[in-house]
């Protein structure tokens, strides 16, 4: 262990004392596990819940209270929680197999770990396909000190893409039929259009191309047919949050969806991004942001008028959208916006560009790599940067439009999203840390992981092992990891490491946000590290349901470390602070 | 010595909780790409072609059954059942061993299977497979899925069954094969899963074969208008 991260190691440790000894507070809550009925204006299904309710539970923490959580399994099947996104004992995270061993049905299983961080978070069950039949609640947590932005009202936007299907049907008819739920397919009358747009030869190179692949330009979302849902209501529902005209108005956005993108908007305001993942980060204001599956945003608008907004989010495949409404008075109701035209992915998105890319990769590739290193694949966003070791000449992106450019899609991606009206989406590029919880300092080492699979299978995996096959990952307890991810699929994953933090490099040093899961876009390479300061054993994978599910999943193994903080078996909590 | 306990304490549940994560769930399903009634000037038939099957990425068991019922005589013109073994071995490919049963009338036939089957480049699903027995076959079978809209397909199909040899009580010649060519016209009624068809489908014989069939007194071809529905369960 070099000094620098034993005395981030000390410290860390002191911390953890500290906040246990000012948590003079002990929480307690239950939750029960449920069957439930779901009802939306498309169709009607017995889900799961929690707390007999299929409206998702909001779990209220304070930073530096020690929470004991009493989790009663009323279902006839193993069920878990896993907290995602809070920094816990290992045995405490809640993933059958890996931290413990699931909660039998009737069986009451207490949860007991210190809440060490504020923010907006969720929690799900780990098991199964319970997640994406409706195990899903929030989690806010008041922090000890001030917030770094004023607000007057506070909600919870908690999305899902709820299906009638189960989602152990789903995997089958995935598995039996790659694109059985793919309705926006490309058709004869599409080519007859193209024919007539490009002309017939240009429309046949283009489908021959994708027929050579064997690969679907339409495949955004595998799973369509769902209803969206904000708080467990329908857009006909329409979840209202109440404003009194100049107010702040926070909004917690959280992606409980099994598989479903959203891009968010309110017509009318600006939202300004002040917390990614639970983190807060520099306000950024814009018009429209993406969040990915298990991701999480808190915004605030400050709507004026006398009028009410519609929250909308459409889904990344534009086949449906969520919609709620902030409003001076209940029962108000803004215009709801039409979706708008699919995307439909591009020769980009199936990493024709890579060796493009290969460019990029700034020296990065060196275990010590000594200059910030980058993972932008587009120059212009670098400029003012003051990074003197990049060669602008060697990026080759003049011909780009300017329009929709994000670096953090491959250049001329499908994908690439812009705003309704023209105005600014959220690129990951424009989130920095407020206050960065670790020292910068450069990684130990890289680990690359490529995102690989297999669509026509359906089989998902990493470095082309699914899960079933692999071994862990072993890290060192001190180290800090560079992984590198590189998307070879021509799915967007977003890449969920449990336990400890990732930070996402945007190419800000020390100002990276600071996040829980990192969407990596097709063709792309991304870049994260970890401060490895948990030990134990940890779940790292996709957080899309039936890629996770399929092998796109990894262990986690941190050797070494203060013992007392691996320990913490439940039945002897005191461990906790003994180290 | 404290530390020393405490670190080897630490390891204890890390041995404990190595159990693995459960594993992937089990693929099983029923696909009907046939099951329908054809219609003839005289002699009208239902047929079925199905796979039921079961297993994992890795490998799969697969109940394939493949056959024609005379409503004139109420008998079976053609059973095949086929119990098939199937495994990945390249990304779009798999490949295949199992045993055929054929007992539609007289003596039955058992063969050996081995073949290939995926998706080859421009979407053409392809089964091939040679068929070892008293009398050999080849038989490659290709279909393609055209989407007029996204519910509506034309899937014209093609099966070529070619004997190696010599079989009077198969009525067939060597290298003189059976063609069957269709186009079905579906509608994805429920989901995926139930999807009525209308279309044609095409037999012919060729060579020898065709004259074995002409001396029964059969049509070397055939032409049936068909009405039946594909299923996914």
């Amino acid at each position: 262990m070099t000094a620098t991260s034993f005395a981030r190691a000390c410290a860390l440790a002191a911390a953890f004392t500290v906040s246990s000894v000012t948590a003079a507070s002990a929480g307690d809550y239950s939750i029960t596990v449920d069957r439930v009925a779901l009802e939306t204006g498309d169709f009607a299904k017995t889900a799961i819940g929690y707390n007999g309710s299929s409206t998702p539970t909001i779990l209220r923490f304070k930073e530096g209270e020690e929470v004991t959580i009493a989790v009663t399994n009323n279902l006839a099947e193993d069920t878990s929680i896993h907290w995602h996104g809070l920094i816990l004992p290992y045995r405490q995270d809640g993933v059958p197999g890996i931290s413990f061993d699931g909660i039998k049905p009737g069986e009451t299983f207490t949860y007991r770990f210190p809440i060490v961080q504020s923010g907006t978070y969720w929690f799900h069950s780990h098991t199964g396909f319970q997640e994406p039949d409706g195990a899903y609640g929030a989690i806010v947590i008041e922090p000890q000190g001030r917030e770094p932005f004023r607000f007057d009202r506070d909600y919870v936007v908690q999305l899902t893409d709820a299906h009638p299907h189960s989602g152990e049907r789903i995997m089958r008819n995935l598995k039996l039929m790659p694109d059985y739920y793919n309705r926006q397919q490309r058709t004869f009358l599409d080519f007859l259009n193209d024919s007539r747009d490009q002309g017939l030869s240009a429309a046949l190179a283009d489908r021959s191309a994708w027929g050579e692949m064997r690969m679907m330009p339409t495949d955004v979302e595998d799973l369509q047919g769902f209803t969206p849902l904000i708080n467990g209501q329908d857009p006909a529902q329409n979840w209202t949050g109440l404003f009194e005209p100049g107010e702040r108005v926070r909004l917690r956005f959280i992606n409980s969806s099994a598989m479903t993108y959203f891009d968010i908007r309110i017509p009318g305001l600006q939202m300004t991004v002040v917390q990614a993942d639970g983190n807060n980060v520099q306000p950024v204001t814009v018009d429209e942001l993406r969040i990915a599956v298990a991701e999480t945003y808190d915004v605030i608008v400050r709507p004026t008028e006398d009028r009410a907004y519609t929250v909308f989010a459409e889904s990344m495949g534009r086949t449906a959208f969520a919609r709620g409404t902030l409003a001076p008075r209940s029962g108000m109701e803004a215009e709801v916006p039409d979706l708008r035209e699919p995307p439909l992915l591009t020769m980009a998105d199936m990493g024709m560009a890579h060796g493009e890319h290969g460019s990029m990769d700034h020296g990065s590739s060196g275990p010590r790599a000594p200059q910030p290193t980058h993972t932008m694949a587009d120059g212009t966003m670098m400029q003012g940067m003051n990074h003197g070791t990049m060669d602008h000449g060697a990026m080759g992106h003049g011909a780009m439009p300017m329009a929709g450019t994000d670096p953090f899609y491959a250049p001329g991606s499908g994908l690439t999203p812009q705003a309704a009206d023209g105005g600014k989406f959220l690129s990951y590029a424009d989130l920095k840390a407020q206050k960065p919880l670790y020292e910068h300092r450069d990684a130990t080492r890289e680990i690359e992981l490529r995102l690989t699979g297999n669509m026509e299978r359906y089989i998902w995996s990493i470095n082309d092992v699914k899960y079933s096959d692999a071994e862990p990952i072993r890290l060192q307890y001190g180290e800090r990891v560079r992984f590198k991810f590189v998307n070879e699929t021509m799915m967007t994953h977003p890449m969920h490491l449990h336990g400890m933090w990732s930070i996402l490099d945007v190419g800000q040093g020390k100002w990276n946000p600071v996040k829980h899961v990192v969407s990596v876009a097709p063709g792309t390479t991304l870049y994260m590290e970890t401060e490895v300061d948990a030990p134990g054993e940890w779940a790292f994978h996709c957080h899309l349901s039936y890629h996770m599910d399929s092998g796109m999943f990894r262990k986690v193994i941190v050797e070494g470390g203060p013992a007392g903080k691996s320990a913490d078996l439940p039945a002897v909590p005191q461990q906790t602070t003994g180290g | 010595m404290r530390r020393h306990v405490l670190a080897t304490a630490a390891l204890i549940p890390t041995l404990f909780w190595t159990a693995p994560a459960p594993a992937e769930p089990l693929i099983y399903g029923l696909q009907v790409e046939q099951a329908e009634r054809r219609f003839d000037d005289g002699s009208d038939l239902y047929a079925w072609d199905f796979d039921a099957l079961v297993g994992t990425d890795e490998l799969k068991l697969i109940w394939r059954s493949e056959a024609e019922y005379l409503t004139e005589g109420s008998r079976f013109e053609k059973l095949e059942n086929q119990l098939r073994l199937q495994t990945p071995i390249s990304t779009f490919f798999d490949a295949v061993v199992g045993v055929r049963l054929d007992t539609p009338r007289g003596e039955d036939r058992a063969y050996g299977v081995i073949g290939v089957k995926g998706l080859a480049p421009q979407w053409f699903e392809l089964d091939a497979d040679l068929y070892v027995g008293e009398t050999s076959f080849v038989r490659i079978e290709a279909e393609y899925e055209g989407l007029i809209t996204n519910r509506i397909t034309l899937t014209p199909s093609l099966e070529l069954d070619t004997p190696l040899g010599d079989d009077a009580d198969l009525g067939v010649g060597a290298f003189a094969p059976i063609l069957e060519v269709g186009a079905r016209l579906s509608y994805d009624l429920l989901d995926r899963a139930v999807a009525p068809y209308i279309g044609v489908h095409y037999e012919r014989r060729f060579g020898e074969t065709a004259d074995l069939t002409r001396a029964e007194g059969e049509q070397r071809d055939n032409l049936f208008f068909v009405v039946g529905t594909k299923m996914l369960f």
